[in-house]
C-alpha cells in the first residue's frame, strides 16, 4: 500500500491548468487554424488544389477562394504547395463551430467559433453534460482522442462532462467516422433512444464532411445527413484541446 | 513459388500461375513445413475475362524469404483450402464475399465485413448457437458501453461460463481497398494513415515500403531511421495505454490513472516530429515527410527521459500487485499449438512463446542494421499479453534514444524519378509487378500487397491489418471464461475494428 502513495507522490498533480490558466505549449509543428489569405493568391495557379486530398479548397473564377475546415485533413500540403504563402497553418487550437458553413474560411481575419447554447437548453446542459460516444466508421483516432478527455491530464468531468454507457443516461451523441452504410441504423436507433432535448456533436473531418473517405458509396459524408448536429469539431483527429475548447464554448464556459 | 525479401518487387510474370491442384498443393505442403500464410486475395484476372487470379504470399521465418504463386478460378466454386491450413479461414471468407467465390468444404462460411447492400447486418446474419435448456446468448454491441469501436458479440453461456464466442464485425467498412484503386492516388497516403489510426506510422510506412518497391526508389538511411523511431515511438503509446487500460479493468486505478496520461506523452513526442500527435505526415512515399534537427532529437530524447521512470513505475505498481496479477494469470489462455494452427500474429503470438516479429524475422530498413530483441513469454494468458507489452515498452525505448542519438546523416527524400512535388506520388511505378512489404505494427505483423497494371496504375491492393489474423485468437481465448472476464481478454489484445474491416 505505501508503494502505492509513495508512486503517488512521485507521479504529482498532472492536470491542465487551461483554461483558468494557460494552455500547454503545442509543438512547433502542430498544424492548427489555417491562415488563409486569398489576397495573396494572384497566379491562380491551383497547386493547393491539386495537393489536397479531400478538395477542400474552393476557388473562386481564378483564384483561391477558400479553406472548407470540414473536410481539411490538416496534412499541410497545400501550404507546402502554395507558391506565395497564400495558405499557412497556425497553432491556434480553437476551432469548433455551430453552423456547418462556419467552417469556409476564406480570409486571414476569419476566426468564427463556437455560440453557445441558449435559454433552457443552456440552463440543462451548462453545468452537466452526459455523453454517449458514437463510433461509425473512422479509423479510431478520434475515439482515441476523445478518450484522452477522460485521462487526468484533460479531466473533463471536473467541467461536469462525462461519457456514459447507455444513450438512455446520456443528454447528447458525440459522433466519429463518415457514418458507413453498416452503422447506420446503429446510429439511428442510438440517436431515438436519446431523450430530448438532445445535442449532437460531431467530431473530426469524417464526421463533418466524410474526411478521406467523401464520396464512399460505403459511408454518408458524415453525420449531417442521418441527425441534425449541433456542434462540429474540425480535425484529423481534432487535437484534445480542440475538443474541449468546443465542448466548453457550447456550454458557455469559456 | 517466387521468393522476394521483405519490401521487395517482381515482374508479375515471374511469379508462377499454377493450376488449382498444384495451387492448392503447394500451399497446404509450405504451411505443413511451417509457412504462414501473409495474404490471400483475388484480383480480377488480367488474363483471362471473367476469372479470378487467386494471389498466394506465405511467409518462410526461417529464411526470411517470402513466397509468391497465383491461379485463376473461372468457376465460381474452388474446393477451400481451410480443412488443411486453417490458416486460411478468414481469407476465404473474405473471397467468397469480395469476389463471389465459394471455398466447397468450408466449416464456417460467415460473411466477414457485409459490403453492398445486403439484407442482414453484421448483427442479424447466423450465428454458430449452443442449444440446450439452461444454454442462454449475450448479444453486445455494435455500440458499445465506452468509447470504442462498433462491433458485434454474440456469446453462448451457460450461467456465467462462456462456451463459445463469435465476432461478428463489418461497421466499420468504408471501403479503403476498392478505393485505393479507383479514388485520386492523392488520397492514398491518407488512407493508409487512417487504416487504423492508432497504426498510422505502421500502415503508412507498409504503404510507402511498396511503392517505393514498385517505383524503383529506395528512402535514404536518415528517413528509415526517423519512420522507425516512429514506429516505435506508436508502440510505447499503445504498449502503455493497454497496460493502463488492463489496469482500470481489473480495477487497478493507480496505474491506469498514470497509464492513460503517458500514453499521451508519447503521443505529444510524436507530434514533436511531425505535428500530429498520431504519426500522420510522419511517413511519406520515398521518405519521411520531416526532418529532425540535433536540437529536436535531444528535445525528443530529454522529454523521452522524463516519462521512462513514470512508466516503470506506474507498470511496477501493477505487477507487483498480486490481486492485479491474480486476475491476470491463467485468464485468457491460448495454446502455442493454436497460434501457430492459426496463424496469430503480434503480440498474441509472441505471449504463446513463439518469436514471431517482422523486425526480427523478415527485416527491412534500418532493421536490417539494428535489432531489438524478440520479447516473448510461454503462458498465452492475459499474464503474458501484459508482460510482452511491458518488455517491448522497456526496450522501443533504448531503441529510440540510440536511434535518435546517432541519426544517420544525410537527405530526408530519395531523388524520385520525374521530379517530385509534395503530395504526389513518387514518380512512375513499373508496370506489371507486383511488391510485398511487412512492417512489425504494435499489434503485430502488417502486410500491403500492390500489384500494378502494365501501364504502372494500381491493379491490386491487398491490406491485411494483425487484427485480421487475431480477431479469432480472442474468439479462442473466451472460451470457458466467466463472461465477465471478457473486456479483460479484450483489453489484452486490443484489436482494431476499422483494420480489420478496411
Amino acid at each position: 500500500m505505501h508503494f502505492i502513495l509513495l508512486e503517488r507522490l512521485r507521479q504529482g498533480r498532472r492536470t491542465l491548468q487551461w483554461p483558468a490558466g494557460p494552455a500547454p505549449d503545442l509543438p512547433d509543428r502542430f498544424r492548427g487554424r489555417p491562415l488563409v489569405d486569398p489576397g495573396k493568391c494572384s497566379a491562380g495557379c491551383r497547386e493547393c488544389g491539386e495537393v489536397c486530398p479531400t478538395d477542400a479548397l474552393q476557388f473562386g473564377p481564378g483564384p483561391l477562394a477558400a479553406l472548407d475546415l470540414g473536410k481539411c485533413l490538416f496534412c499541410g500540403d497545400c501550404a507546402a504547395a502554395c507558391p506565395e504563402g497564400a495558405i499557412a497553418f497556425s497553432r491556434d487550437f480553437a476551432m469548433a463551430v455551430r453552423e456547418r458553413e462556419d467552417l469556409l474560411i476564406g480570409s486571414p481575419e476569419a476566426r468564427l467559433l463556437a455560440d453557445a447554447l441558449d435559454g433552457e437548453t443552456r440552463r440543462l446542459f451548462g453545468r452537466s453534460l452526459r455523453l454517449r460516444q458514437v463510433s461509425a466508421g473512422g479509423c479510431n483516432a478520434c475515439e482515441a482522442d476523445a478518450n484522452v478527455l477522460q485521462t487526468v491530464v484533460f479531466d473533463i468531468s471536473r467541467f461536469g462532462i462525462q461519457f456514459v454507457a447507455s444513450p438512455r443516461h446520456a443528454d447528447g451523441l458525440l459522433i466519429t467516422g463518415p457514418v458507413t452504410r453498416n452503422m447506420r441504423l446503429a446510429l439511428e436507433k442510438t440517436y431515438a433512444a436519446v431523450p430530448a432535448p438532445r445535442l449532437v456533436i460531431a467530431m473530426g473531418a469524417c464526421a463533418i464532411s466524410g474526411g478521406p473517405y467523401a464520396g464512399h458509396p460505403e459511408a454518408c459524408d458524415g453525420a449531417g445527413g442521418v441527425v441534425p448536429v449541433d456542434l462540429f469539431i474540425p480535425g484529423c483527429p481534432p487535437h484534445p484541446l480542440t475538443v474541449l475548447d468546443g465542448l466548453l464554448r457550447l456550454l458557455g464556459r469559456l | 513459388m517466387l521468393r522476394l525479401r521483405n519490401g521487395q518487387a517482381a515482374p508479375v510474370a515471374d511469379v508462377p500461375l499454377l493450376a488449382g491442384d498444384e495451387f492448392r498443393s503447394t500451399v497446404i505442403d509450405a504451411a505443413l513445413g511451417g509457412a504462414r500464410v501473409l495474404a490471400f486475395f483475388g484480383q480480377a484476372s488480367p488474363d483471362s475475362r471473367g476469372a479470378v487470379r487467386l494471389w498466394g504470399v506465405l511467409a518462410d521465418a526461417l529464411t526470411g524469404d517470402l513466397g509468391l504463386l497465383a491461379t485463376d478460378i473461372a468457376g465460381e466454386i474452388f474446393p477451400s483450402l481451410t480443412p488443411d491450413c486453417p490458416q486460411l479461414h478468414h481469407f476465404e471468407r473474405e473471397l467468397l464475399e469480395t469476389w463471389r467465390l465459394a471455398p466447397a468444404g468450408h466449416p464456417w462460411l460467415r460473411p466477414v465485413r457485409f459490403p453492398g447492400d445486403r439484407p442482414e447486418g453484421p448483427a442479424l446474419a447466423e450465428f454458430y448457437r449452443v442449444a440446450g435448456a439452461e444454454v442462454h446468448e449475450v448479444a453486445v454491441g455494435p455500440v458499445h458501453a465506452g468509447v470504442i469501436e462498433p462491433g458485434h458479440f454474440r456469446f453462448q453461456c451457460h450461467g456465467e461460463r462462456v462456451l463459445h464466442l463469435e465476432i461478428a464485425l463489418g461497421y466499420q467498412h468504408r471501403g479503403v481497398e476498392r478505393a485505393m484503386l479507383e479514388m485520386p492516388s492523392r488520397r492514398r497516403i491518407h488512407y493508409a494513415e487512417t487504416l487504423a489510426g492508432d497504426t498510422s506510422v505502421g500502415h503508412a510506412t507498409a504503404y510507402a515500403m511498396a511503392i517505393e518497391a514498385l517505383a524503383g526508389v529506395a528512402p535514404p538511411p536518415r528517413a528509415e531511421a526517423l519512420r522507425s523511431v516512429g514506429l516505435e515511438l506508436e508502440r510505447l503509446a499503445n504498449h502503455t495505454g493497454d497496460l493502463g487500460a488492463l489496469a482500470g479493468d481489473v480495477g487497478f486505478l493507480p496505474t491506469a490513472a498514470y497509464c492513460g496520461r503517458l500514453r499521451g506523452d508519447f503521443l505529444n513526442l510524436t507530434a514533436l516530429l511531425c505535428g500530429n500527435r498520431f504519426g500522420r505526415g510522419l511517413v511519406r512515399p520515398g521518405g519521411a515527410g520531416y526532418d529532425v534537427s540535433g536540437a529536436l532529437a535531444e528535445q525528443v530524447r530529454k522529454r523521452l527521459g522524463r516519462a521512462v521512470p513514470d512508466v516503470a513505475g506506474a507498470t511496477d505498481l501493477l505487477f507487483d500487485s498480486p490481486s492485479a496479477m491474480a486476475r491476470f494469470q491463467g485468464t485468457g489462455r491460448l495454446w502455442r499449438s493454436q497460434a501457430q494452427g492459426l496463424g496469430f500474429v503480434g503480440v498474441a503470438a509472441r505471449a504463446c512463446g513463439m518469436a514471431r516479429d517482422v523486425r526480427f524475422e523478415f527485416p527491412a530498413g534500418l532493421w536490417l542494421t539494428r535489432q531489438i530483441q524478440t520479447a516473448t513469454w510461454h503462458s498465452g494468458d492475459v499474464f503474458a499479453r501484459a508482460l510482452v507489452r511491458r518488455l517491448e515498452i522497456e526496450r522501443s525505448v533504448a531503441f529510440v534514444e540510440e536511434v535518435l542519438a546517432d541519426l544517420p546523416e544525410g537527405p530526408i527524400r530519395a531523388d524520385l524519378p520525374g521530379g517530385h512535388r509534395v503530395g504526389a506520388p513518387v514518380g512512375p511505378l513499373a508496370g506489371s509487378h507486383v511488391a510485398v512489404a511487412l512492417v512489425e505494427g504494435w499489434r503485430g505483423e502488417i502486410c500491403h500487397v500492390a500489384v500494378t497494371d502494365p501501364a504502372g496504375d494500381l491493379a491490386a491492393y491487398k491490406i491485411v491489418d494483425p487484427s485480421f489474423h487475431n480477431w479469432y485468437a480472442l474468439q479462442l481465448a473466451l472460451r470457458d471464461q466467466q463472461i465477465s472476464d471478457f473486456p479483460l481478454c479484450n483489453k489484452s489484445f486490443n484489436l482494431s475494428y476499422c483494420g480489420a474491416d478496411l
